[in-house]
């Protein structure tokens, strides 16, 4: 029987070398790219028509759009509206590669850390500059908690600081490790289904249906939580405390 | 003792993080089915915020399975 962790093995498919890079289009790439195709037609396609009483695909579209919306104009007001199309192909990226990676014989690419890591630094990164131009050195306060007496600050400055310097990790973490987690959970019950066999694979078989639609869920949930945790950074840059 | 068993063993004490992370998740709904039996017309509005804090409690757990995989894997 395969292991429930070969299902996340990377395999090459087309071998590049950029200088001693290894540049190759593995698996990986390929879904990521699928991904995007599939986003790109959803929504290229079903704003084509751009009726007024949507159709099917069109009402997909506009709901991941005004859903989105209402997310960035909830958590950061007018001024995020620049960081919106941002926010949106994040969301919409991350959803699609989880979503895919639950068809069977599919790779999932946000299951590894090199691809959730590599988001959430860019987010870090970029909402920390955002803040450092918009606040300039001001922006620091933000390790400042308001209201505080003076004693606890000694305790709390570096608290806050680790915790600010432990986002992109705990932002990258939770969506890989959510992935990894329910596959692999997929994978060794799929394998008691067949070690149980006719007589008692029954019982594993209505788990796994049970557990595929709470996977479903989750696909759906972590994109969710990871754009919703950027606005919320994104806040925090914008407007230091309130 | 073996390196092999002492993995295993450690891996297994990793899971006693499982402790905490059940006691939040239960306290998240639990939370919120009380408050929505007391205000019901509120609950769809606070919905989205249970479900954040259901997957910042879960990723707690899955932060374990992590360590539980570095121990078994990596080293």
């Amino acid at each position: 029987m395969h292991s429930p962790m070969e299902q996340f093995e990377i395999k090459r498919l087309l071998d590049f070398k950029i200088g001693g890079l290894d540049a190759s289009f593995t698996n990986s790439s390929l879904w990521m790219i699928i991904a995007v195709i599939l986003a790109t037609g959803v929504f290229v396609v079903g704003m084509r028509q751009r009726a007024l009483v949507p159709g099917r695909l069109q009402s997909v579209a506009e709901l991941g759009y005004e859903f989105i919306a209402n997310m960035v104009r909830d958590n950061v007001g007018d001024q995020g509206k620049k960081y919106f199309p941002f926010i949106l192909t994040l969301f919409i990226f991350i959803l699609f590669a989880n979503m895919l990676g639950m068809v069977p014989y599919s790779f999932t690419p946000t299951s590894h850390i090199v691809v959730t890591f590599a988001m959430a630094l860019f987010v870090f990164v970029g909402v920390t500059i955002i803040g450092l131009a918009r606040h300039g050195m001001h922006f620091f306060s933000l390790f400042v908690p308001k209201g505080v007496p003076w004693a606890l600050l000694i305790l709390l400055v570096p608290i806050e600081i680790i915790s600010y310097f432990i986002r992109p990790f705990s932002l990258s973490i939770r969506l890989f490790a959510n992935m990894l987690a329910g596959h692999t959970m997929l994978k060794v019950f799929g394998g008691f289904v067949v070690m149980l066999g006719i007589v008692g694979g029954w019982a594993p078989l209505a788990f796994i249906v049970v557990f595929t639609g709470l996977e479903l869920l989750i696909a759906f949930l972590q994109a969710y939580v990871f754009a919703i945790l950027t606005c919320l950074y994104l806040n925090d840059a914008i407007h230091l405390h309130h | 003792m073996d390196a092999s068993a002492a993995k295993l063993i450690g891996a297994g004490l990793a899971t006693i993080a499982l402790a905490g992370v059940g006691v939040g998740i239960g306290n998240i709904f639990g939370s919120f089915v009380s408050g929505a039996l007391r205000n019901p017309e509120a609950a769809p509005r606070v919905f989205g915020n249970v479900l954040l804090g259901f997957a910042l409690t879960e990723a707690v757990a899955l932060f374990a399975l992590v360590i539980a995989f570095m121990i078994l894997f990596v080293f």
